[in-house]
């Protein structure tokens, strides 16, 4: 069984029992403790059921690699799912759930996947695409999401409790990984007086080594990375973090740092997570490598652990996770756990070693310790369920026929080990093949380069393909003193420290076991755990065309899980290779994508949650608008009052009582949102008629124009009124989302292609507080306030004056975007919010009623008026809607003008404006599709139109739309049908509502009202 | 994320204060272009791997415009330049050349 051992745990601390469950059963662990090792120590085996086949899975890493032990840690607003137990430290209270099973973790339903695997081959998402659709809607779907998927998603109502921040630094040396390669790279570029960030993933210095054994410069390992961390950690120039992960490498000396501050630790002050955005001149990847999983059957049995990872568990943790374990091997590291098992006390009944002589001096300890070495064996396949009972030994050459069976809990395996280059690939590092160690290594010649086109990345030590304690050791030594020369830093001459370890021999390449393995053996001989994929998987594949490993990737979703194939990319490429027939190094290798390891979504937000997620921008009236209980509309950086809904009023009620009293009477709109780009200088005019597809320079002194926008495309892209100012200035009005939008259109066209002419804008949007007062009383309103003449003959519709109305400097603009009699009244911002006051209190005997966005957009399609963003979307030319009378005839050219005569522009089918009526009144569906007889290509009906602005308009007392349809405009008072919500959502039918074709202009056809 | 210094006003800016405009040197076509010409203008890119022209605004510094010459697979910055020219200056001309013996630009 899987037990604490009597003594040792070079991170646990046993004075301090730490309680926390798993699965509700209660489990004592201690003081550095990881979940994984108390678990280990607990005897829980099983952690969790596989993605696919929902196998029994078993721990087997000790680090970050981990792809079984994945777990849904914390509880309501701390949940998180798919949290690698391994990577898990301890803490009183910790409360964790296994995932994919269902009931239960011991009793699960989709095991039964396992049993129909051979349903379930390479490409099967693919492959029942093209069955018939009932089956992956009613069969496939229904099942799947049932029995796979990783962890659940937190409860979208419940808020995350933590804080996440980001800092951002900037550096001249980062070293990522804080073991002994990181450690000597650090030092060497700090005692050069470089700037020096170094940072490691765990909550521990020096890496794997003081588990791994050997000697640097005379001492244990332990005491030579005390010693160097207490130098670094002394110098001002250095800056040293722990639980601090490199995430990500990007262009030019980009780095994410990913920080976990207080994962043990939950609720303690400060931030959970950090993101690291850092900027660094040279960055040395010190990152480590990854033991491989040897492809035997079974090799995904609980109690099947990578051999490394064996070690960790007994020296860092004092946790045994077998009494008897039987170790398999291609290399002599392997040895070194048998002999740590052997001298804890514990069985170590053999060690098949896949070489047909075995290893060298590791070997003949293992043998003068009394263990039982068979060189040229391997596993034909693991015995057991739930948890390792035996494994079955076997020729390595042959084809799987059993020698022996040989009774153990535990298996130790190991393939060989693969560098980490995934920082080095992140920003485009290449590799090259290394065939002594068996794995793919960084190529300094194709190194990741900077903006001076130089190298800014230097792997180091084990990350480097130098798996040996002194190589590595070397290797890390140069790293840090090319990193300093490359900042153009001298350094002092220092020896490399002097490593003592035992020499081994060479490893010899085992990419299936045994190597001619059976069928049966290979269908449960797995590569890929966290996604369940097999060797015979990845044979399918290749043997179905699936020559590139891109393509072999994605069809059988090798590497595709959260660990991203840490462990397993090797092995399947390996396989992919030999089934085409090819080289390893020619097959070539995927691409690692940042980040290393899943990072919390948390600290990708930092601060940018609830009002800081974006700024809020207010109008000069925001306050009133609050204060009287506004209902709101998002409008990009604005809120805008959607209605002001009275104490018991809908909604719905409120904008039609909004709408009722403004045609009726008097209404107020903050229109304050409304873009304002002056454009002044000699050649304004000119660029304006560039801009718009209607003449502006022509525009008299004191008019006011309706202009659009197209951009070179052609298609619709704003409109607004644009008012001229003086001779040599005009004031475009935009949409309220399309200023800023707007506004560097317009200097890109300045800036970049008409660079000569003399013109400069200027955005004054917010200087301004804008108010629409709008109804038959308008007039009456500001007559009242005083200060100028707004009559008829003073101030007539499409024009503008510049007074003072009630005290205040005011610009007065006759527009009308209602169809009734209506001022646009431009404040300095400053002035709004008493201009806006004094409108309300002289307006109470008319019933002033100020009204939102609902109401705008309602009174607009009554009189038939399009909207940005609903008649058009960006694939609509005016001459879709009708506005032909807006594009001008004389110019010789404006933005769009040559696009809008391409041939698909001026066929004669396009979907153009109309107005729409519902026979029986009702609201027709936004978005609502007109359908038209027969088929596509598809097997989808045909289509003829479709809804773009849909209301109840309270003036006509019925439903009203305005939409896009096929050779709308001549087929006046035809009926035609638009889909509708189906009634009965299990029934596949189409429901729809029938609608005639009217003109769009619903009320006052004549534009009588607002011209009085 | 890539540094670019904006020629403007003379901050090295990280690309979160840049927003992209694409190939750089466009020749706009206007009324009475063909078919074709329009076609290259409005959607013709180069896209190449290797040395790329392109338009770039300090839209969070200063707001204006200008073009950077940039290596799409090393990243390397050969440099950049104001938007109101016709091709790039001379020295950059002279670093592409020295990295890439031959290039003529990116048409
Ligand atoms: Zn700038």
């Amino acid at each position: 069984m899987s037990t604490r051992l009597a003594t040792g745990g070079r991170f646990t601390d046993r004075g301090k029992q730490i309680g926390f469950t798993f699965n509700g059963r209660r489990f004592t662990g201690f003081q550095g403790d990881t979940l994984a090792s108390a678990l280990l120590a607990g005897d829980q085996l099983l952690v969790g059921r596989s993605f696919k086949y929902h196998r029994p899975r078993g721990i087997v890493a000790s680090g970050a690699e981990e792809p079984n032990a994945l777990v849904g840690l914390g509880q309501g607003a701390r949940f998180e799912p798919d949290q690698r137990a391994t990577t898990t430290e301890l803490f009183d209270g910790l409360v964790a759930e296994s995932q994919n099973h269902w009931p239960s973790l011991a009793f699960d339903v989709g095991e039964i996947n396992a049993k129909l695997a051979r349903f379930l081959p390479a490409g099967f998402y693919y492959k029942t695409f093209l069955w018939p659709r009932a089956f992956w809607k009613h069969l496939y779907e229904p099942v799947i999401r049932r029995s796979a998927g990783l962890g659940k998603a937190p409860h979208p109502e419940v808020r995350d409790a933590d804080r996440y921040e980001h800092f951002h630094v900037h550096t001249e040396v980062l070293v990522v990984g804080g073991g002994i390669a990181g450690l000597q790279a650090a030092r060497n570029a700090a005692r050069a007086g470089a700037q020096v960030l170094l940072i490691e993933e765990t909550a521990h210095w020096g890496g794997r080594t003081p588990v791994d054994g050997g000697r640097i410069d005379g001492r244990e390992p332990e005491a030579w990375v005390a010693e160097t961390v207490a130098e670094l950690e002394a110098m001002d120039n250095v800056r040293l973090r722990l639980r601090c992960m490199g995430a990500g490498v990007y262009d030019h000396g980009y780095v994410l740092g990913y920080e976990r501050l207080t994962d043990h630790k939950p609720g303690a002050p400060g931030p959970r997570h950090r993101l690291w955005r850092i900027r660094a001149r040279q960055v040395v990847t010190a990152t480590g490598a990854i033991e491989r999983p040897l492809s035997f059957a079974g090799n995904d049995v609980p109690g099947v652990m990578l051999a490394s990872a064996m070690r960790d568990y007994v020296v860092n943790y004092g946790v045994a996770p077998g009494d008897r374990t039987v170790v398999v091997t291609n290399n002599d590291d392997a040895y070194r756990t048998a002999i740590l098992l052997k001298k804890s006390g514990l069985d170590v009944p053999a060690i098949l070693d896949a070489r047909p002589m075995g290893g060298g001096a590791l070997m003949q300890e293992a043998r003068d310790l009394g263990i039982r070495v068979e060189p040229a064996r391997g596993i034909s396949k693991v015995l057991g369920g739930a948890r390792v009972t035996g494994v079955a030994i076997c020729d390595q050459a042959g084809g799987g026929s059993m020698l022996e069976e040989i009774a153990c809990d535990a298996v130790a395996m190991s393939g060989g080990w693969s560098p980490v280059v995934h920082l080095w690939s992140h920003c485009g590092g290449k590799l090259t093949w290394d065939a002594d160690g068996a794995f793919f290594r960084p190529d300094p010649s194709r190194a990741p380069t900077g903006a001076d086109g130089k190298p800014f990345l230097i792997a180091a030590g084990s990350a480097n393909g130098h798996l040996g304690l002194q190589e590595a050791l070397a290797c890390a030594d140069g790293a840090g003193k090319a990193a300093v020369e490359a900042l153009g830093r001298g350094f002092e001459e220092s020896p490399v420290p002097r490593a003592e370890t035992t020499e081994e021999a060479p490893l010899l390449p085992v990419w299936l076991m045994p190597q001619g393995a059976r069928a049966d053996l290979r269908m449960k001989a797995f590569l890929d755990y966290q996604n369940d994929v097999k060797v015979s998987d990845i044979q399918l594949a290749a043997r179905e065309g699936y020559e590139s490993v891109e393509h072999a990737k994605r069809y059988t979703t090798l590497g595709m899980a959260t660990d991203q194939g840490k462990l397993s990319n090797i092995n399947g490429l390996a396989i992919l290779s030999d089934a085409l027939g090819a080289p390893i190094p020619q097959t070539g290798t995927t691409t690692f994508r940042p980040p290393y390891t899943p990072i919390s979504f948390g600290a990708i937000a930092g601060e940018a949650r609830d009002a800081v997620f974006q700024p809020l921008r207010r109008t000069p009236m925001q306050d009133w608008h609050e204060a009287s209980n506004a209902a709101w509309e998002i409008v990009g950086q604005w809120r805008r009052p959607y209605c002001y809904p009275r104490p018991g009023e809908s909604r719905r009620a409120a904008v039609n009582r909004e709408i009722t009293a403004t045609r009726e009477s008097l209404g107020l709109l903050d229109a304050s949102t409304l873009g304002k780009i002056l454009v002044k200088g000699p050649d304004a005019g000119r660029f304006l008629d560039m801009m718009y597809t209607n003449m502006m320079s022509t525009l008299p002194v004191g008019k006011c124009r309706y202009g659009l926008m197209c951009n070179e495309n052609g298609f619709l892209m704003d409109d607004g009124v644009v008012v001229r100012l003086s001779e040599d200035s005009w004031l475009c009005h935009t949409t309220s989302g399309g200023a800023d939008h707007v506004h560097a259109h317009m200097e890109d066209w300045l800036q970049c292609e008409w660079w000569d002419w003399k013109v400069y804008t200027a955005n004054l949007t917010e200087q301004y507080a804008q108010i629409a007062v709008v109804g038959p009383n308008a007039r009456k309103l500001l007559e009242k306030l005083g200060g100028m003449d707004v009559s008829k003959e003073a101030l007539p519709f499409m024009t503008w004056a510049e007074g003072t109305l009630a005290d205040t400097p005011a610009r007065v603009y006759r527009i009308s975007f209602s169809g009734e009699l209506s001022y646009e009244i431009a404040v300095p911002a400053n002035r709004g919010r008493a201009f806006w006051g004094k409108l309300l209190d002289a307006g109470a005997e008319w019933n002033i009623t100020p009204y939102g966005t609902e109401a705008l957009h309602v009174m607009r399609a009554e009189k038939g008026f399009i909207m940005i963003g609903d008649e058009s979307d960006g694939t609509v030319i005016p001459q879709d809607l009708g506005l032909h009378w807006a594009i001008s005839k004389k110019k010789e050219d404006f933005l769009g003008k040559r696009a809008q005569q391409r041939p698909d522009m001026a066929r004669g089918d396009r979907w153009q404006l109309v107005g729409l009526e519902t026979l029986d009144g009702s609201v027709l569906p936004d978005g609502a599709y007109a359908i038209a007889p027969g088929k596509n290509a598809n097997g989808q009906r045909n289509t003829q139109g479709r809804v773009t602005s849909t209301y109840y308009s309270p003036t006509l007392g019925k439903g009203i739309a305005m939409g896009l349809v096929i050779h709308g405009p001549d087929r006046m008072g035809e009926v035609i049908s638009f889909t509708a919500e189906a009634q009965d959502e299990t029934r596949d039918e189409l429901t729809t509502v029938e609608a005639k074709i009217v003109s769009p202009v619903f009320f006052d056809p004549k534009g009588e009202k607002q011209d009085v | 994320m890539l540094i670019l210094h904006c020629p403007c006003c003379g901050i090295d800016a990280a690309e979160i204060e840049l927003a992209p405009g694409g190939e750089a040197h466009l020749k706009r076509e206007g009324p009475g272009s063909s078919d074709a010409a329009l076609e290259t203008y409005l959607f013709t890119r180069d896209n190449p791997r290797g040395v790329v022209l392109e338009r770039w605004r300090h839209a969070y510094g200063c707001g204006k415009w200008f073009l950077a010459a940039r290596d799409s697979v090393t990243q390397e910055v050969y440099g950049t330049y104001a938007a109101q020219t016709h091709a790039p200056p001379q020295e950059i001309v002279d670093r592409i050349t020295a990295r890439h013996p031959g290039w003529t630009g990116a048409h």
